[in-house]
Protein backbone atom coordinates (compact mmCIF):
# COMPACT_ATOMS: atom_id res chain seq x y z
CA UNK A 1 0.00 0.00 0.00
CA UNK A 2 1.20 3.65 -0.97
CA UNK A 3 1.81 5.75 2.17
CA UNK A 4 0.58 9.13 2.26
CA UNK A 5 3.78 11.10 2.92
CA UNK A 6 4.64 14.21 5.19
CA UNK A 7 7.13 16.71 4.20
CA UNK A 8 8.85 18.60 6.26
CA UNK A 9 10.25 21.86 4.22
CA UNK A 10 13.29 23.91 5.51
CA UNK A 11 13.63 27.43 4.47
CA UNK A 12 16.92 28.02 3.36
CA UNK A 13 19.60 30.94 2.71
CA UNK A 14 22.83 31.38 2.61
CA UNK A 15 23.49 27.46 3.24
CA UNK A 16 21.41 28.19 6.69
CA UNK A 17 17.89 27.72 7.62
CA UNK A 18 16.35 30.51 8.00
CA UNK A 19 13.01 32.45 8.78
CA UNK A 20 11.63 36.11 8.06
CA UNK A 21 8.86 37.67 6.23
CA UNK A 22 9.41 37.89 2.83
CA UNK A 23 12.98 38.09 2.25
CA UNK A 24 13.66 40.72 5.29
CA UNK A 25 14.51 40.15 8.84
CA UNK A 26 15.62 36.83 8.09
CA UNK A 27 17.43 35.10 11.31
CA UNK A 28 19.40 31.97 11.40
CA UNK A 29 17.60 28.78 12.44
CA UNK A 30 20.76 26.16 12.31
CA UNK A 31 22.08 24.22 9.86
CA UNK A 32 19.39 22.25 7.12
CA UNK A 33 21.84 19.17 7.11
CA UNK A 34 21.18 18.34 10.85
CA UNK A 35 17.36 19.68 11.15
CA UNK A 36 16.82 17.32 7.87
CA UNK A 37 18.59 14.26 9.53
CA UNK A 38 16.50 14.92 12.81
CA UNK A 39 13.62 14.94 10.51
CA UNK A 40 14.49 11.77 8.79
CA UNK A 41 15.03 10.11 12.41
CA UNK A 42 11.10 11.15 12.79
CA UNK A 43 9.98 9.81 9.86
CA UNK A 44 9.85 12.58 7.41
CA UNK A 45 9.05 10.69 4.16
CA UNK A 46 11.16 13.31 2.47
CA UNK A 47 12.77 16.52 3.04
CA UNK A 48 11.79 19.93 0.94
CA UNK A 49 14.47 22.59 0.24
CA UNK A 50 13.38 26.48 -0.30
CA UNK A 51 16.39 28.43 -1.48
CA UNK A 52 14.20 31.88 -0.39
CA UNK A 53 17.58 33.66 -0.84
CA UNK A 54 17.84 32.13 -4.69
CA UNK A 55 20.52 34.77 -5.67
CA UNK A 56 22.65 33.82 -8.59
CA UNK A 57 25.69 34.31 -6.47
CA UNK A 58 24.35 31.97 -3.95
CA UNK A 59 23.84 28.93 -6.21
CA UNK A 60 27.56 27.56 -5.08
CA UNK A 61 26.27 27.59 -1.28
CA UNK A 62 23.10 26.07 -2.15
CA UNK A 63 24.84 22.66 -4.25
CA UNK A 64 27.33 22.37 -1.60
CA UNK A 65 24.28 22.21 0.97
CA UNK A 66 22.17 19.80 -1.21
CA UNK A 67 25.65 17.60 -1.70
CA UNK A 68 26.08 17.43 2.17
CA UNK A 69 22.36 17.00 2.46
CA UNK A 70 22.40 13.85 0.02
CA UNK A 71 25.45 12.60 1.57
CA UNK A 72 24.12 12.10 5.23
CA UNK A 73 19.96 11.86 5.10
CA UNK A 74 19.05 8.92 3.02
CA UNK A 75 15.69 10.20 2.07
CA UNK A 76 14.51 12.03 -0.85
CA UNK A 77 15.83 15.32 -1.40
CA UNK A 78 13.54 17.90 -3.41
CA UNK A 79 15.21 21.29 -3.81
CA UNK A 80 13.16 24.46 -5.08
CA UNK A 81 13.73 28.52 -5.24
CA UNK A 82 15.31 30.07 -8.32
CA UNK A 83 15.98 27.16 -10.91
CA UNK A 84 15.66 29.07 -14.20
CA UNK A 85 17.02 26.91 -16.56
CA UNK A 86 17.92 22.85 -17.57
CA UNK A 87 21.63 23.48 -16.83
CA UNK A 88 20.45 24.86 -13.31
CA UNK A 89 18.44 21.88 -12.55
CA UNK A 90 21.22 19.40 -14.24
CA UNK A 91 23.81 20.91 -11.39
CA UNK A 92 21.33 20.64 -8.50
CA UNK A 93 20.09 17.55 -8.93
CA UNK A 94 24.15 16.63 -10.17
CA UNK A 95 24.71 17.38 -6.15
CA UNK A 96 22.60 15.26 -4.88
CA UNK A 97 18.80 16.21 -4.85
CA UNK A 98 16.30 13.83 -6.50
CA UNK A 99 13.68 16.58 -7.84
CA UNK A 100 13.64 19.84 -8.74
CA UNK A 101 10.98 22.44 -7.92
CA UNK A 102 9.73 24.98 -10.34
CA UNK A 103 7.72 27.63 -10.05
CA UNK A 104 8.04 31.20 -10.91
CA UNK A 105 10.71 30.35 -14.20
CA UNK A 106 8.08 27.81 -15.25
CA UNK A 107 4.99 30.62 -15.14
CA UNK A 108 7.18 32.96 -17.52
CA UNK A 109 8.51 30.04 -19.69
CA UNK A 110 6.40 26.76 -19.27
CA UNK A 111 8.37 25.43 -22.54
CA UNK A 112 11.13 24.75 -19.29
CA UNK A 113 8.90 22.11 -17.40
CA UNK A 114 9.03 19.94 -20.91
CA UNK A 115 12.91 20.87 -21.45
CA UNK A 116 13.23 19.77 -18.04
CA UNK A 117 11.23 16.33 -18.16
CA UNK A 118 12.76 15.63 -21.21
CA UNK A 119 16.01 15.91 -19.96
CA UNK A 120 15.37 14.50 -16.25
CA UNK A 121 12.39 12.49 -16.85
CA UNK A 122 9.10 14.02 -15.29
CA UNK A 123 9.63 12.06 -12.20
CA UNK A 124 12.25 14.62 -11.03
CA UNK A 125 10.13 17.82 -12.03
CA UNK A 126 7.68 19.07 -9.28
CA UNK A 127 5.70 22.21 -10.51
CA UNK A 128 5.05 24.43 -7.44
CA UNK A 129 1.92 26.78 -7.75
CA UNK A 130 1.25 29.40 -5.65
CA UNK A 131 -2.81 29.83 -5.67
CA UNK A 132 -5.70 32.73 -3.86
CA UNK A 133 -8.72 32.19 -4.27
CA UNK A 134 -10.56 35.49 -6.25
CA UNK A 135 -14.18 35.76 -5.52
CA UNK A 136 -16.03 35.48 -9.16
CA UNK A 137 -19.37 37.66 -8.45
CA UNK A 138 -20.35 36.53 -12.76
CA UNK A 139 -19.46 33.02 -12.38
CA UNK A 140 -22.38 30.42 -12.21
CA UNK A 141 -21.75 28.70 -8.61
CA UNK A 142 -20.72 32.09 -7.48
CA UNK A 143 -17.67 29.88 -5.37
CA UNK A 144 -14.96 31.78 -7.31
CA UNK A 145 -11.72 30.46 -8.39
CA UNK A 146 -7.89 30.27 -7.65
CA UNK A 147 -5.49 32.26 -9.67
CA UNK A 148 -1.85 31.20 -9.53
CA UNK A 149 0.94 33.37 -8.71
CA UNK A 150 4.35 34.10 -9.17
CA UNK A 151 7.29 35.45 -7.52
CA UNK A 152 6.41 33.98 -3.72
CA UNK A 153 2.61 35.34 -4.18
CA UNK A 154 3.92 38.73 -5.05
CA UNK A 155 3.07 38.79 -9.04
CA UNK A 156 -0.85 38.04 -10.04
CA UNK A 157 -0.35 36.00 -13.47
CA UNK A 158 -4.10 36.46 -13.93
CA UNK A 159 -3.52 32.28 -14.56
CA UNK A 160 -6.50 30.00 -13.67
CA UNK A 161 -4.77 27.83 -10.84
CA UNK A 162 -6.66 24.62 -11.84
CA UNK A 163 -6.12 25.11 -16.32
CA UNK A 164 -2.35 26.52 -14.88
CA UNK A 165 -2.04 22.46 -13.20
CA UNK A 166 -3.57 21.22 -16.19
CA UNK A 167 -1.15 22.26 -18.06
CA UNK A 168 2.07 21.98 -15.98
CA UNK A 169 0.89 18.24 -16.16
CA UNK A 170 0.54 17.88 -19.73
CA UNK A 171 4.10 20.04 -20.40
CA UNK A 172 5.67 17.20 -18.14
CA UNK A 173 5.62 17.46 -14.46
CA UNK A 174 5.31 14.89 -12.50
CA UNK A 175 4.31 16.38 -9.20
CA UNK A 176 2.57 18.94 -7.96
CA UNK A 177 3.22 21.10 -4.80
CA UNK A 178 0.25 23.22 -4.50
CA UNK A 179 0.50 26.12 -2.05
CA UNK A 180 -2.59 28.19 -0.70
CA UNK A 181 -1.62 31.53 -0.54
CA UNK A 182 -4.83 32.53 1.63
CA UNK A 183 -3.86 30.28 4.39
CA UNK A 184 0.05 30.01 4.43
CA UNK A 185 0.98 30.80 7.44
CA UNK A 186 -2.86 31.32 9.09
CA UNK A 187 -2.88 28.28 11.05
CA UNK A 188 -6.42 27.82 9.41
CA UNK A 189 -6.10 24.34 7.82
CA UNK A 190 -4.93 23.35 3.93
CA UNK A 191 -7.63 24.82 1.22
CA UNK A 192 -9.12 21.15 0.61
CA UNK A 193 -11.11 22.88 -2.02
CA UNK A 194 -8.57 24.12 -4.17
CA UNK A 195 -6.76 20.44 -3.36
CA UNK A 196 -9.64 18.77 -4.72
CA UNK A 197 -10.14 21.40 -8.03
CA UNK A 198 -6.64 20.09 -8.42
CA UNK A 199 -6.17 16.36 -7.98
CA UNK A 200 -9.35 15.99 -9.63
CA UNK A 201 -8.09 16.65 -12.65
CA UNK A 202 -4.96 15.60 -12.82
CA UNK A 203 -3.16 11.92 -12.64
CA UNK A 204 -0.18 12.87 -10.68
CA UNK A 205 0.68 13.11 -7.06
CA UNK A 206 -0.11 16.57 -5.74
CA UNK A 207 1.44 18.05 -2.39
CA UNK A 208 -0.79 19.74 -0.08
CA UNK A 209 1.47 23.01 1.02
CA UNK A 210 0.06 26.23 3.38
CA UNK A 211 -2.12 26.42 6.57
CA UNK A 212 -1.35 23.51 8.14
CA UNK A 213 -2.10 24.17 12.02
CA UNK A 214 -2.83 20.07 13.13
CA UNK A 215 -3.00 16.30 12.81
CA UNK A 216 -6.41 17.38 11.57
CA UNK A 217 -5.61 18.97 9.19
CA UNK A 218 -3.15 16.33 7.61
CA UNK A 219 -6.03 14.31 7.37
CA UNK A 220 -8.33 16.89 5.38
CA UNK A 221 -5.96 17.60 3.08
CA UNK A 222 -5.42 13.74 2.48
CA UNK A 223 -9.43 12.75 2.71
CA UNK A 224 -11.17 15.70 1.55
CA UNK A 225 -8.33 17.31 -0.90
CA UNK A 226 -7.27 14.04 -2.36
CA UNK A 227 -4.02 15.32 -1.74
CA UNK A 228 -0.85 12.80 -2.08
CA UNK A 229 1.37 14.26 0.23
CA UNK A 230 1.42 17.08 2.67
CA UNK A 231 4.20 19.52 3.39
CA UNK A 232 4.45 21.85 6.36
CA UNK A 233 7.16 23.79 7.98
CA UNK A 234 6.43 25.65 11.31
CA UNK A 235 4.53 23.42 12.84
CA UNK A 236 7.58 21.22 12.78
CA UNK A 237 10.61 23.60 13.36
CA UNK A 238 8.99 24.99 16.36
CA UNK A 239 8.20 21.28 17.59
CA UNK A 240 4.38 22.09 17.93
CA UNK A 241 3.85 18.66 16.14
CA UNK A 242 6.65 16.16 15.81
CA UNK A 243 6.33 14.45 12.33
CA UNK A 244 5.57 10.94 14.43
CA UNK A 245 2.61 12.28 16.11
CA UNK A 246 1.23 14.13 12.98
CA UNK A 247 1.96 10.13 11.29
CA UNK A 248 0.03 8.53 14.43
CA UNK A 249 -3.49 10.69 14.09
CA UNK A 250 -3.06 9.64 10.17
CA UNK A 251 -2.78 5.82 10.83
CA UNK A 252 -5.45 6.89 13.68
CA UNK A 253 -7.33 7.96 10.55
CA UNK A 254 -6.91 5.02 8.52
CA UNK A 255 -4.67 6.73 6.01
CA UNK A 256 -1.73 4.33 5.33
CA UNK A 257 1.56 6.06 6.82
CA UNK A 258 4.79 4.10 7.02
CA UNK A 259 5.96 4.24 10.76
CA UNK A 260 9.78 4.56 11.45
CA UNK A 261 11.39 2.23 13.88
CA UNK A 262 14.89 2.37 15.30
CA UNK A 263 17.28 4.09 14.49
CA UNK A 264 18.03 7.16 11.97
CA UNK A 265 19.57 7.28 8.60
CA UNK B 1 37.03 -4.04 1.33
CA UNK B 2 34.64 -4.57 -1.69
CA UNK B 3 34.58 -2.54 -4.22
CA UNK B 4 31.21 -1.90 -6.18
CA UNK B 5 31.26 0.11 -9.66
CA UNK B 6 28.74 2.22 -9.96
CA UNK B 7 27.79 2.79 -13.91
CA UNK B 8 27.75 6.78 -14.33
CA UNK B 9 26.48 7.27 -17.47
CA UNK B 10 24.46 10.75 -16.86
CA UNK B 11 20.96 8.70 -15.24
CA UNK B 12 20.60 8.93 -11.53
CA UNK B 13 21.55 10.24 -8.52
CA UNK B 14 25.12 8.86 -7.70
CA UNK B 15 25.77 11.10 -5.31
CA UNK B 16 23.37 8.87 -2.56
CA UNK B 17 24.32 6.00 -4.09
CA UNK B 18 27.95 5.96 -3.44
CA UNK B 19 27.53 7.33 -0.11
CA UNK B 20 25.10 4.86 1.36
CA UNK B 21 27.66 2.18 -0.38
CA UNK B 22 30.04 3.93 1.38
CA UNK B 23 28.16 4.00 4.73
CA UNK B 24 27.76 0.52 4.91
CA UNK B 25 31.45 -0.22 4.28
CA UNK B 26 31.76 -0.60 0.60
CA UNK B 27 33.62 1.62 -1.68
CA UNK B 28 31.73 2.93 -4.71
CA UNK B 29 33.74 3.45 -8.02
CA UNK B 30 32.50 5.59 -10.10
CA UNK B 31 33.04 3.87 -13.75
CA UNK B 32 32.19 5.94 -17.08
CA UNK B 33 34.19 3.31 -18.91
CA UNK B 34 34.91 -0.30 -19.51
CA UNK B 35 38.35 -0.21 -18.05
CA UNK B 36 37.10 1.21 -14.92
CA UNK B 37 35.09 -1.90 -14.06
CA UNK B 38 38.79 -3.71 -13.73
CA UNK B 39 39.06 -4.80 -10.18
CA UNK B 40 35.44 -4.26 -9.03
CA UNK B 41 33.69 -6.79 -7.45
CA UNK B 42 30.26 -5.90 -8.18
CA UNK B 43 28.04 -3.73 -10.65
CA UNK B 44 25.42 -1.27 -10.01
CA UNK B 45 23.23 0.29 -12.79
CA UNK B 46 21.16 3.20 -11.37
CA UNK B 47 19.19 5.09 -13.05
CA UNK B 48 15.59 7.05 -13.70
CA UNK B 49 14.19 8.60 -16.72
CA UNK B 50 13.19 6.81 -19.99
CA UNK B 51 15.02 3.92 -21.50
CA UNK B 52 15.78 5.61 -24.95
CA UNK B 53 18.27 7.97 -24.07
CA UNK B 54 19.81 5.79 -21.10
CA UNK B 55 20.29 3.38 -23.64
CA UNK B 56 22.10 5.58 -25.61
CA UNK B 57 24.36 7.12 -22.93
CA UNK B 58 25.82 3.48 -22.07
CA UNK B 59 26.16 3.30 -25.43
CA UNK B 60 28.11 6.17 -26.08
CA UNK B 61 30.51 5.17 -22.95
CA UNK B 62 30.73 1.83 -24.44
CA UNK B 63 29.30 -0.03 -21.06
CA UNK B 64 27.03 -1.77 -23.19
CA UNK B 65 28.95 -5.15 -24.05
CA UNK B 66 30.89 -4.89 -20.65
CA UNK B 67 27.36 -4.90 -18.84
CA UNK B 68 26.39 -8.00 -20.73
CA UNK B 69 29.56 -9.57 -20.35
CA UNK B 70 29.75 -8.98 -16.83
CA UNK B 71 26.12 -10.14 -16.45
CA UNK B 72 26.85 -13.86 -18.50
CA UNK B 73 30.07 -14.60 -16.28
CA UNK B 74 27.89 -13.97 -13.56
CA UNK B 75 29.18 -11.75 -11.98
CA UNK B 76 26.90 -9.53 -9.21
CA UNK B 77 24.78 -6.60 -10.90
CA UNK B 78 22.44 -4.66 -9.08
CA UNK B 79 19.71 -2.75 -10.84
CA UNK B 80 18.12 0.29 -9.02
CA UNK B 81 15.05 1.40 -10.85
CA UNK B 82 15.64 2.04 -14.76
CA UNK B 83 18.96 -0.20 -14.59
CA UNK B 84 16.43 -2.95 -13.12
CA UNK B 85 14.04 -2.08 -16.64
CA UNK B 86 17.12 -1.92 -18.62
CA UNK B 87 17.44 -6.03 -18.34
CA UNK B 88 14.57 -6.94 -20.62
CA UNK B 89 14.07 -6.78 -24.21
CA UNK B 90 12.52 -3.28 -24.80
CA UNK B 91 10.15 -0.78 -23.05
CA UNK B 92 6.66 0.14 -23.79
CA UNK B 93 7.54 3.89 -22.82
CA UNK B 94 9.15 4.75 -25.90
CA UNK B 95 9.89 1.96 -27.82
CA UNK B 96 13.56 1.28 -26.95
CA UNK B 97 15.13 -1.64 -27.67
CA UNK B 98 17.40 -2.79 -24.73
CA UNK B 99 19.65 -5.39 -22.98
CA UNK B 100 17.62 -8.07 -23.69
CA UNK B 101 19.22 -9.92 -21.04
CA UNK B 102 15.98 -11.18 -19.55
CA UNK B 103 12.77 -12.28 -21.31
CA UNK B 104 9.82 -10.27 -21.02
CA UNK B 105 9.28 -6.18 -21.54
CA UNK B 106 8.86 -3.09 -19.54
CA UNK B 107 5.29 -1.97 -19.57
CA UNK B 108 3.11 0.83 -18.28
CA UNK B 109 1.81 0.11 -14.80
CA UNK B 110 -1.43 -1.10 -14.94
CA UNK B 111 -4.97 0.97 -13.33
CA UNK B 112 -2.34 2.74 -10.97
CA UNK B 113 -4.74 5.82 -9.29
CA UNK B 114 -1.59 8.15 -9.57
CA UNK B 115 1.47 8.09 -12.07
CA UNK B 116 3.97 8.65 -11.55
CA UNK B 117 3.80 6.01 -8.86
CA UNK B 118 5.79 8.36 -5.88
CA UNK B 119 6.08 7.56 -2.46
CA UNK B 120 7.01 5.08 -0.12
CA UNK B 121 5.39 2.00 -0.76
CA UNK B 122 5.35 -2.02 1.26
CA UNK B 123 7.24 -4.93 -0.81
CA UNK B 124 6.06 -7.97 -0.56
CA UNK B 125 8.75 -10.66 0.01
CA UNK B 126 7.95 -13.68 -1.75
CA UNK B 127 10.99 -15.82 -1.60
CA UNK B 128 14.02 -16.26 0.68
CA UNK B 129 16.27 -13.83 -1.17
CA UNK B 130 19.68 -13.38 0.39
CA UNK B 131 19.22 -9.37 -1.08
CA UNK B 132 16.16 -9.35 1.66
CA UNK B 133 18.06 -10.63 4.32
CA UNK B 134 16.81 -9.44 7.68
CA UNK B 135 14.38 -7.26 5.91
CA UNK B 136 10.82 -7.74 6.81
CA UNK B 137 7.94 -8.46 4.26
CA UNK B 138 6.07 -5.63 4.17
CA UNK B 139 8.84 -2.97 4.71
CA UNK B 140 8.05 0.06 2.57
CA UNK B 141 10.85 1.51 0.11
CA UNK B 142 10.56 4.68 -1.76
CA UNK B 143 9.40 4.28 -5.55
CA UNK B 144 9.89 6.60 -8.42
CA UNK B 145 8.44 5.44 -11.77
CA UNK B 146 5.61 5.25 -14.12
CA UNK B 147 6.98 1.85 -15.99
CA UNK B 148 7.42 -1.84 -14.66
CA UNK B 149 9.07 -4.93 -15.74
CA UNK B 150 6.91 -7.36 -16.97
CA UNK B 151 9.29 -10.81 -17.28
CA UNK B 152 8.11 -14.27 -19.02
CA UNK B 153 9.91 -15.93 -15.98
CA UNK B 154 7.66 -14.93 -13.27
CA UNK B 155 10.28 -17.05 -10.98
CA UNK B 156 12.56 -14.33 -11.27
CA UNK B 157 10.33 -12.11 -9.58
CA UNK B 158 11.10 -12.69 -5.38
CA UNK B 159 9.25 -9.23 -4.68
CA UNK B 160 6.15 -7.33 -5.35
CA UNK B 161 4.57 -4.03 -4.49
CA UNK B 162 1.18 -3.04 -5.68
CA UNK B 163 -0.40 0.27 -7.07
CA UNK B 164 -3.55 -0.42 -8.81
CA UNK B 165 -1.87 -3.59 -9.78
CA UNK B 166 0.61 -5.37 -8.32
CA UNK B 167 3.86 -5.37 -10.01
CA UNK B 168 7.94 -6.43 -9.44
CA UNK B 169 9.76 -4.90 -7.05
CA UNK B 170 12.65 -6.85 -7.15
CA UNK B 171 14.25 -9.82 -9.19
CA UNK B 172 16.66 -11.86 -8.79
CA UNK B 173 18.41 -14.93 -11.30
CA UNK B 174 21.30 -15.98 -9.29
CA UNK B 175 23.53 -12.78 -8.96
CA UNK B 176 21.58 -10.94 -11.30
CA UNK B 177 19.39 -8.74 -9.11
CA UNK B 178 17.36 -6.16 -9.39
CA UNK B 179 14.83 -3.18 -7.43
CA UNK B 180 12.15 -1.11 -8.77
CA UNK B 181 12.75 1.25 -5.78
CA UNK B 182 15.77 2.95 -4.66
CA UNK B 183 17.07 1.38 -1.97
CA UNK B 184 19.43 4.56 -1.70
CA UNK B 185 16.60 6.92 -0.78
CA UNK B 186 14.73 4.31 1.43
CA UNK B 187 16.46 5.03 5.08
CA UNK B 188 18.09 2.56 6.92
CA UNK B 189 15.97 -0.31 5.23
CA UNK B 190 17.54 0.43 2.17
CA UNK B 191 20.94 0.71 3.45
CA UNK B 192 20.43 -2.61 4.79
CA UNK B 193 19.23 -3.82 1.36
CA UNK B 194 22.65 -2.52 -0.24
CA UNK B 195 24.43 -3.68 2.43
CA UNK B 196 22.87 -7.57 1.70
CA UNK B 197 24.26 -6.48 -2.03
CA UNK B 198 27.72 -5.73 -0.64
CA UNK B 199 27.80 -8.98 1.42
CA UNK B 200 26.72 -11.03 -1.80
CA UNK B 201 29.57 -9.75 -3.54
CA UNK B 202 31.63 -10.35 -0.92
CA UNK B 203 31.07 -13.98 -1.61
CA UNK B 204 31.85 -13.89 -5.33
CA UNK B 205 35.00 -13.96 -6.79
CA UNK B 206 36.71 -10.28 -8.34
CA UNK B 207 36.24 -9.07 -11.84
CA UNK B 208 39.50 -9.33 -14.46
CA UNK B 209 39.45 -13.18 -12.91
CA UNK B 210 37.33 -13.99 -15.95
CA UNK B 211 38.30 -14.38 -19.21
CA UNK B 212 35.41 -13.28 -21.06
CA UNK B 213 35.74 -10.21 -19.70
CA UNK B 214 39.43 -9.49 -20.07
CA UNK B 215 38.66 -10.16 -23.58
CA UNK B 216 36.44 -7.73 -23.46
CA UNK B 217 38.33 -5.35 -21.70
CA UNK B 218 41.35 -5.85 -24.09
Amino acid sequence: MLSRRVIPCLDVAGGRVVKGTRFVDLTDEGDPVELAARYAAEGADEIVYLDIGAAPEGRGTLLELVQRTARSVFIPLTVGGGVRSVREMRDVLRAGADKVSLNSAALADPTLINRCAARFGRQAVVVAIDAAREPDPVGPDRQGHWVAYARGGRDHTGLDAVAWAQRAVELGAGELLVTSIDRDGTGAGFDADLLRAISAVVPVPVIASGGAAGPDDFVRAIRDGGADAVLAASIFHRRIYSISAIKAAMAAAGLPVRVVTGQAA
Amino acid sequence: MIRIAVADYGAGNLVSIARALEVVGAEPVLVRDAEALRGTDALIVPGVGAAAPAMERLRRRALVEPIRTWIADGRPYLGICLGLQLLFAGSDEDGAATLGILGGRTIKLADAPTLPHIGWNTVEVSTEAPLFSGIASGTAFYFVHSYVAAPDDRTTVIAQAEHGSRFPAAIARDNLLGVQFHPERSGVDGLRLLANFAAIAAGTPRAGTSRTAAAVLA
